[in-house]
This record gives structure tokens, sequence and C-alpha cells, in this order.
């Protein structure tokens, strides 16, 4: 299971990866990916829009089953990943190939950085996850 | 949980486990969809071990089974099998099945014998109800736990099975079976049936046989390519067909004429459990049908997610979906009034907040070659 140690994590399986200041991009972990299996579609109809820590940001949809995206941290959806968005590559499997570089999620701009100190780091993921 | 003679098998090839039916069970080895492919163009294998069989034996063996199922049994010969359904007494369904007409070599003078082949989380269930129904001279014997069962399916599963056996599988018809020797193991069931729509057998053997079973046939496969293949491709194989899932599509409340299983409900042969209410119901006309439906978007529709008309009025629920995976789209299944039942309408699906169209459309969805 890859749990890379410069990432933070959320209890549901969310990762994220702080760019610099405010900017972070968002995903969902090796674990999720293997999870849901075959990814197929991804939701994301909150482009624009400034989210709570814990909101619906988005939806994946695997062959088998459907999964909410949830904000790892509140902020503003700046966009979406294009490789895997139907309107632009619309590759999805890349978060089942590469969950935590080609195939992030979102990118948002972090509007209280400071509940990044509430998320779980590589080593408490593992715990979770194992 | 219990197991099934190849758990062990499935762990040690990588299989993503989930109890289904009280089993520990394979979901998926190497992916949903590339197993779905494997099977509509290859070759692969279910271990189907959990699902139940009964033997229903004696001179009244068939009065019971007509009794009890809502297909015409009457008209299979030694060496038929038959998709069925066990009505309940309130126009509802317990059970589906396969019924065999079995060969009569163990039976005595003037008795038949038949095998009934139920859904594993529903063994208890249809046990105690044929029990109970069981006024003839028929005897029961439940073999589900010492029987094992693998199904091979796809359009190259001939190919890869016949040098295991002097069946000819070639020329076996379909639902049609026979009884012999199979990659050594002897009194082994074939028939020529499944629930993927790409063809194939299913074989039914002794506990004690099916890991030697399973090897050959990965053996003999080889040069194939055959895969195993998990329960999730088997939902998606069988959705894209239309065909129903107990619990999801059918229940003790749906009737077999609203699930579109006229055809195994054979009002003419005589009194059955629920004859006169499905009677009825054909008189009167349904009050809801099971449809097929395309997305209009690519968002997957799950059970139990509420159809709505285009006004976003509740019309009824969606029973199964997915993502198909050979149409790369998604589909499902639902049950809506009647006069939005006919294909080409216009539905909307309720997805949380969203409402997304979809359109209903004839059943099977695909058609494999």
């Amino acid at each position: 299971m890859n749990i890379p140690s410069d990432l933070k994590y959320t209890k549901d399986h969310e990762w994220v990866r702080v760019e610099n200041g405010d900017i972070a991009y968002v995903g969902i972990t090796d674990f999720a990916q293997s999870e849901l299996g075959d990814i197929v579609y991804v939701d994301v109809d909150t482009v624009g829009e400034e989210l709570n820590q814990h909101d619906v940001f988005g939806t994946v949809e695997a062959v088998k089953t459907t999964s909410d995206l949830f904000m790892p941290v509140s902020g503003k959806v700046l966009e979406m990943n294009e490789a895997i968005s139907e309107d632009g590559g619309d590759d999805p499997t890349l978060i089942n190939s590469d969950p935590y570089g080609e195939g992030w999620i979102v990118k948002i701009q972090m509007t209280n950085p400071g509940e990044l100190s509430e998320l779980l780091d590589a080593g408490a993921y593992q715990a979770l996850v194992s | 949980m219990k197991n099934t003679p190849l758990t062990e098998k499935h762990i040690a090839l990588g299989a993503k486990m989930a109890e289904f039916a009280g089993y520990n069970m394979p979901i998926s080895y190497t992916g949903i969809r590339e197993e779905h492919q494997c099977v509509r163009t290859g070759v692969g294998v279910f271990d189907v071990s959990h699902m139940g069989e009964f033997i229903a034996k004696g001179k009244e063996a068939l009065d019971l089974v007509q009794k009890v199922t809502s297909n015409d049994a009457s008209r299979l010969n030694i060496g038929d099998a038959q998709y069925s359904c066990l009505p309940n007494h309130n126009g509802g369904i317990v059970d589906d099945l396969l019924v065999y007409r079995l060969p009569e070599d163990k039976c005595a003078e003037g008795e038949q014998a038949f095998m009934l082949v139920v859904n594993a989380a529903n063994i208890e269930k249809d046990w105690n109800w044929i029990n109970r129904e069981n006024t003839f001279d028929a005897r029961l014997t439940d073999i589900s736990e010492e029987t094992g069962l693998l199904a091979v399916q796809g359009p190259k599963a001939t190919d890869a099975l016949q040098s295991l056996t002097d069946l000819d599988l070639k020329n076996m018809k379909y639902y049609t079976f026979g009884k012999g020797t199979f990659a050594g193991a002897e009194n082994v069931l074939i028939s020529a049936t499944g629930y993927t729509g790409s063809g194939g057998f299913e074989i039914y053997a002794r506990n004690e046989d099916i890991v030697k079973i399973w090897d050959a046939i990965f053996e003999a496969g080889k040069d194939y390519g055959i895969q195993p293949i998990g329960l999730g491709a088997r939902d998606t194989l069988r959705l894209e067909m239309g065909y129903a899932l107990y619990g999801n599509d059918i229940d003790d409340t749906t009737s077999p004429l609203e699930a579109g299983l006229g055809w195994i409900t054979k009002l003419k042969k005589g009194d059955f459990n629920s004859s006169d209410i499905f009677k009825k119901q054909k008189e009167e006309g349904l009050k809801r049908r099971l449809v097929g439906f395309f997305m209009d978007e690519r968002r997957v529709p799950r059970h139990d997610y509420p159809i709505l008309n285009e006004s976003g009025e509740s019309i009824g629920k969606v029973t199964s979906g997915t993502h198909a995976p050979s149409l790369d789209k998604p589909i499902g299944m639902g049950y809506v009034k009647t006069e939005f039942a006919k294909p080409g309408t216009k539905i909307l699906i309720e997805f949380g907040r969203k409402q997304l169209p979809a359109t209903v459309t004839k059943l099977p969805f695909y058609k494999p070659e």
C-alpha cells in the first residue's frame, strides 16, 4: 500500500498536498482506489464554490459502487483535473493507476489552512487502513 | 462465515474477498472490467459453490415441482433444464431457480427425479418452503453442503473444456445437460446453462472433486486465456443481459409477470402456487413493470434510487444498476408504473439532490456475439 510521507490524509481516504501558500491538491488514496476498483466517472459540480471542511465536493463512480468525495479542509474549488474530467481527457482510470500523481482530483484554495493540523499524517493513516 | 472448497485458492490468487450469503466469496481478481471482458470474448471460471441444490424424488416428484414452480416442468425430458421461480401464496416470489430433470437410474419403478438449484441466500427459506408444500409422494434431500458448482462461461468454453470429458459439449443444446466423467471425477453433471449471456457450462460435482476439477480446467484452458472471475463481474454480465437478481429485481413482493418473467409463468399448465393471482393480474393488467433504462449521462444508478417522471413525480425505484463494461455506459433496471414502461420513455433518476435523465429501453442491454 503506497502512502507517501509528504501528504496529509483524512479518515474518508482523501489526501491533500499543499503546493504553495494556500493552494493545495486533493485526491483519494491508493487504499481507496483499490477498494473502489475500476473507476469509470468522476463528477465534480462544485468548481468555483467555497466549501466547508467535510462538505461533499464530488462523486466517484466505480463499476460496483458510488462514493462521495469530501473536502479535507475548507476552501474554494479552483479546478478539476482536466485529465480525468468528462470535458477533458476523460480518463478516470488515472485515479486507479496513479492516485497521488496524474490522478489528483481537484485543486483548491484553502480558506483555513490551520485545519491541516487536524488531518492524519502518513503513519496515522497507515495505522487506519492496516 | 462458510468457505467453499476453493476459498483458499481464491485467497492465494489474490482475490478481493467478501461475505456473500454467509460464504467467503471472491468479488474480483484482476478487476471487474478485465474479468467481464474475459468472459465476453474468451472464457472465465466462476466458483458458485455457495448455491443450493435439492433433489426431489418419488412417484409424485413432478406434482410437487409443478405445484411449487411457475414454469411447466412436465415439458422436461430427462436431460433437460429449465429456468423457473417459486411463487409464494401472495403473488410474490420466494426464489428463482433452475429445475433439472435427472436420469432415473437410481429411481424405483414409476419414480421421477429432479434437481432444484436455488440462490445461496435462500437455501434455508426455500428448503422450509418446499417441504411445507410437499403433500406428495416425494422425498426431498438437501445436497447443498456436499455439492460444488463451477460456471465456465464465454465463447471459448467448449474448446477449453472438451478435452476433459467424453460428453459431447459442442452438441449439447442450450438448457440441456449430461452426466459423466469430467477431469477424472465421476458422476459430474454438466449443463449448457449460465448467468452471463455469453454461453458456456455449469459443472456440478462433489466437494471433494472440486479442487481437482478447478485445477484441470485451468490447465486445459491455458491456451484459451482462461481466467478466474469474481462475483463483481457476474453481476455486470447478468445485468447487461437484463437477467433478474433475486433480492434486487425480484423478491417476496414482486410478481413474476411484473418482472418480465411471463415466459416462465405457464398459466395453462394447471393450478400452482399463486396461479389464480397471476391469472387475475393478466386479465386486469399490471400496475407496474420491471424495465431497463440507459442513463443519458454518466452517473451510475444504484439499488433503491427513486425513479421519477419528467414532472418529478415518483413512479418507481431502481432495483439494479451498474456501469456496463461492454457498452461503457451506465445501465439500470427498476419498477415503473406501467404507463412509463414503453421503450423510449423519458424518465428521471434521483441521485441525492440531482435528478438526471434516463431513457427506458428494451432488454437485453447488450447482445453478445
